[in-house]
């Protein structure tokens, strides 16, 4: 049986098994496939979803860029010179755990509710990871290409351009994926709390206007797929 | 030994600006330090921890059990990738806290809520990440496995197991690492203990923000413990092969 | 006959691999297979092993035909072949059943010459060693015949050197009979008794050459150069550089 006929029937069986369960529970509040997708038609009819998905989009295209222009750049010269990797090393990998949504209190203290909130804690929250990225894809490059650079007499910021950066394309577009995932949960995330549109406050809002559940898991649906595209949009480019 | 001097140099060059440059709401390292000891003697401080770190391990552990045999199964098996994968795939995307609502229709207030957040966050990148792993065994392993004449389940067990635990640890670890910083975020919500939950509380009910940074300074400090043991298991004989 | 091909043959979707292939070789044989890169001379000896099934013709062990790998016929692959999660020791007990393993291990390691290494692991070893290391492992399970497909290319030529000597010296201790796939003509005159020539696109038998040269061989006798020189010669490679 060929695979793809294999993936449609596993979808189809789990829609089955998901209506079956909600219908033999005692959680009235569940929705079931059918109510899923009338939700997502009255969200898609009302224009909602599309404004909801573009401010998301929004944030994650602002906050992004800003850590690929900062933690890029800076990660590729420190994993390039090994000493300073040494020295800024241990305060990155004691940042890194902090969760983004840690910096929730303090970002609303700073940027207020809005949009810059959002796009700050998407910039804390992806800036360490794509700087780790580039510092392990600089340090990846092989030692012979160095080598060979510095004969030909490059300076460092030729060689960095010239050498580093097409080699270690690739690691680094790997790691520019992972990073756009975690913006991608951060932007929701930060929306539930932070912010006052966008996918992750439909889910709030939605659960906060009268329990309409069917909206919220319409929403968690939209965030499932728009999240696949991106990947699927970064693995194309690539 | 001097590069960690100049580390710790660094450290404390950025400390000290921090002190320098603090606002009047925003408090500087010295008033988070006196933040941390007045957790420790008010208790909290082990409490807290003790609560975030029981709930990681129970989601954590959950994660592991399903998404380990999952990926294997997965990553050995091109039908069950193609029937498991579609889903795993659209619902990896859809961060934790969007599930928070359902969790709690679900499971109502309570410890149960954050777990499941938890393990739900570590399940997807573990089962995809160890199924990946299985398909980067050079077949030359199992071919020889089965030349010997070992039987499907042994040569699981004796050759692809053992061939992607390097990988698979790197990748238990990554997910670890997700975990922690979901457990902030589980315990913002739905539960009353917890560092997330002092983050959170300590602004809401006081706007005491020496607080709020003590616990993320302590959520970091845990998260690179966490990290580091589980870099030490790297060392093992048997699998510090996949780590040169 | 111990192994015998008939019309063995190859193709893989629009490609002719292999061309149909005659072949026996007799107990206790050492066969070489030797010919140039993509003459599918691997790929004949994943099929003669039971790993690959031809899409024409047939393989027979000892009259039996050949579907699928065998204990009795083990495939030593290049030295990557070495599980780098077991020692030594493990390695080379892989094959066996717990109660005779650690008997077999004390028999092995000396006659592949690793004494004082049974609990070091191969990433800590050379590839001689652990190319060593992979013939004793199917040494162990007391098979009739023994697959090796081009074992040595990865190593330094003076260890390839010392590891023939090695390997013409555990073949004459254990008695087996040896299939030895290289891209190496001397190397195929050192070892063999018969050496099979084949050549490229698609892959053919040129010629069957029989080396009847005693042991331990001298490589700057005339008999050896004119064979060695005569195989050259049907692979169609010049004389001078």
């Amino acid at each position: 049986m060929r695979n793809w006929m294999v993936s449609a029937i596993a979808i189809a069986v789990a829609i089955v098994a998901w209506d079956v369960a909600v219908r033999l529970s005692d959680h009235t509040l569940i929705p079931g496939p059918v109510a899923v997708v009338r939700a997502l038609g009255e969200l898609a009819s009302t224009g909602r979803l599309f404004r909801y998905a573009i401010a998301s989009l929004f944030r994650v295209t602002w906050g992004f860029t800003l850590a690929i222009a900062v933690g890029v750049p800076i990660g590729l010269a420190l994993g390039w010179w090994q000493r300073g990797a040494r020295i800024v090393g241990p305060v990155i990998q004691f940042m890194r755990p902090i969760s983004p949504l840690a910096w929730i209190p303090l970002a609303i203290l700073w940027f207020g509710v809005g949009d810059a909130s959002a796009i700050f804690l998407i910039f804390i929250a992806t800036v360490l990871p794509l700087m780790m990225t580039a510092m392990q894809a600089a340090r990846g490059v092989h030692r012979v290409h160095a080598m060979a650079a510095r004969n030909f007499g490059l300076s460092g910021v030729q060689i960095l351009r010239r050498v580093v950066l097409p080699s270690a394309r690739a690691d680094l577009v790997a790691g520019i994926r992972v990073a756009l995932g975690i913006a991608w949960l951060v932007v929701v995330a930060a929306e539930m709390i932070a912010v006052n549109s966008g996918l992750g406050f439909q889910i709030v809002d939605a659960r906060n206007a009268g329990d309409r559940y069917d909206l919220v898991v319409a929403g968690m649906l939209t965030i499932g797929l728009i999240g696949l595209m991106l990947d699927n949009a970064i693995r194309r480019a690539a | 030994m001097r590069s960690r001097l100049e580390a710790l140099a660094f450290a404390l060059v950025l400390l000290g600006a921090w002190q320098l440059l603090h606002g009047k709401v925003v408090p500087g390292p010295v008033e988070v330090a006196k933040g941390i000891g007045e957790l420790w003697e008010r208790g909290l401080l082990v409490k807290y921890a003790l609560d975030s770190l029981r709930r990681v391990a129970i989601g954590y552990a959950v994660a592991c059990a399903l998404g380990i045999p999952l990926g294997l199964w997965m990553g050995l098996s091109s039908t069950v990738f193609a029937a498991a994968n579609p889903l795993v795939q659209i619902l990896r995307p859809i961060s934790p806290i969007a599930w928070i609502p359902i969790a709690i229709v679900i499971f109502g207030i309570g410890e149960a809520a954050p777990i499941f957040l938890i393990a739900l966050a570590g399940v997807f990148p573990i089962a995809s990440a160890v199924a990946a792993h299985v398909r980067t065994v050079p077949p030359m392993f199992v071919a020889a496995a089965r030349n010997f004449g070992l039987s499907e389940p042994q040569i699981v067990r004796r050759v692809l197991f053992p061939a992607v635990l390097p990988q698979m640890l790197s990748s238990l670890r990554l997910a670890l690492g997700v975990c922690w910083i979901v457990v902030v975020a589980a315990e913002m919500i739905a539960v009353d203990s917890g560092l997330g939950y002092l983050i959170i509380d300590a602004r809401n009910a006081g706007k005491r923000y020496d607080l709020v940074i003590a616990g993320m300074v302590l959520v970091g400090a845990i998260g690179l413990v966490l990290d580091m043991l589980f870099r030490a298991l790297e060392k093992i004989p048997s699998v510090r092969w996949g780590f040169r | 006959m111990k192994l015998e091909a008939s019309g063995v043959a190859m193709r893989f979707g629009e490609v002719n691999v292999l061309e149909p292939v005659e072949l026996s070789v007799r107990e206790g044989e050492f066969v070489c297979i030797v010919g140039p890169s993509g003459c599918g001379k691997s790929t004949l000896l994943q099929i003669l092993a039971g790993f690959i099934a031809p899409t024409a013709g047939r393989v027979t062990a000892d009259g039996v035909a050949v579907t699928r790998p065998d204990r009795k016929r083990i495939f030593v692959f290049q030295e990557r072949g070495v599980f780098p999660w077991l020692t030594v020791a493990e390695n080379i007990g892989f094959g066996v059943e717990k109660a005779k393993r650690d008997a077999k291990v004390k028999e092995l390691v000396p006659l592949v010459g690793l004494e004082g290494f049974e609990k070091t692991y191969p990433h800590e070893l050379s590839g001689g060693m652990k190319q060593r290391v992979e013939v004793a492992r199917a040494l162990a399970v007391d098979p009739d015949v023994l697959f090796l497909d081009e074992p040595f290319g990865a190593l330094d030529s003076i260890t390839r050197l010392t590891m023939r000597a090695e390997l013409l010296r555990i073949w004459q201790a254990a008695k087996k009979t040896v299939l030895f796939v290289t891209h190496d003509v001397d190397e195929s005159v050192q070892l063999a008794d018969r050496v099979i020539v084949m050549s490229a696109r698609p892959g053919r038998i040129r010629a069957v050459v029989d080396v009847d040269i005693p042991r331990p061989r001298d490589i700057s006798s005339p008999r050896y150069l004119e064979l060695r020189d005569g195989i050259l010669a049907e692979i169609g490679l010049a004389h001078e550089i």
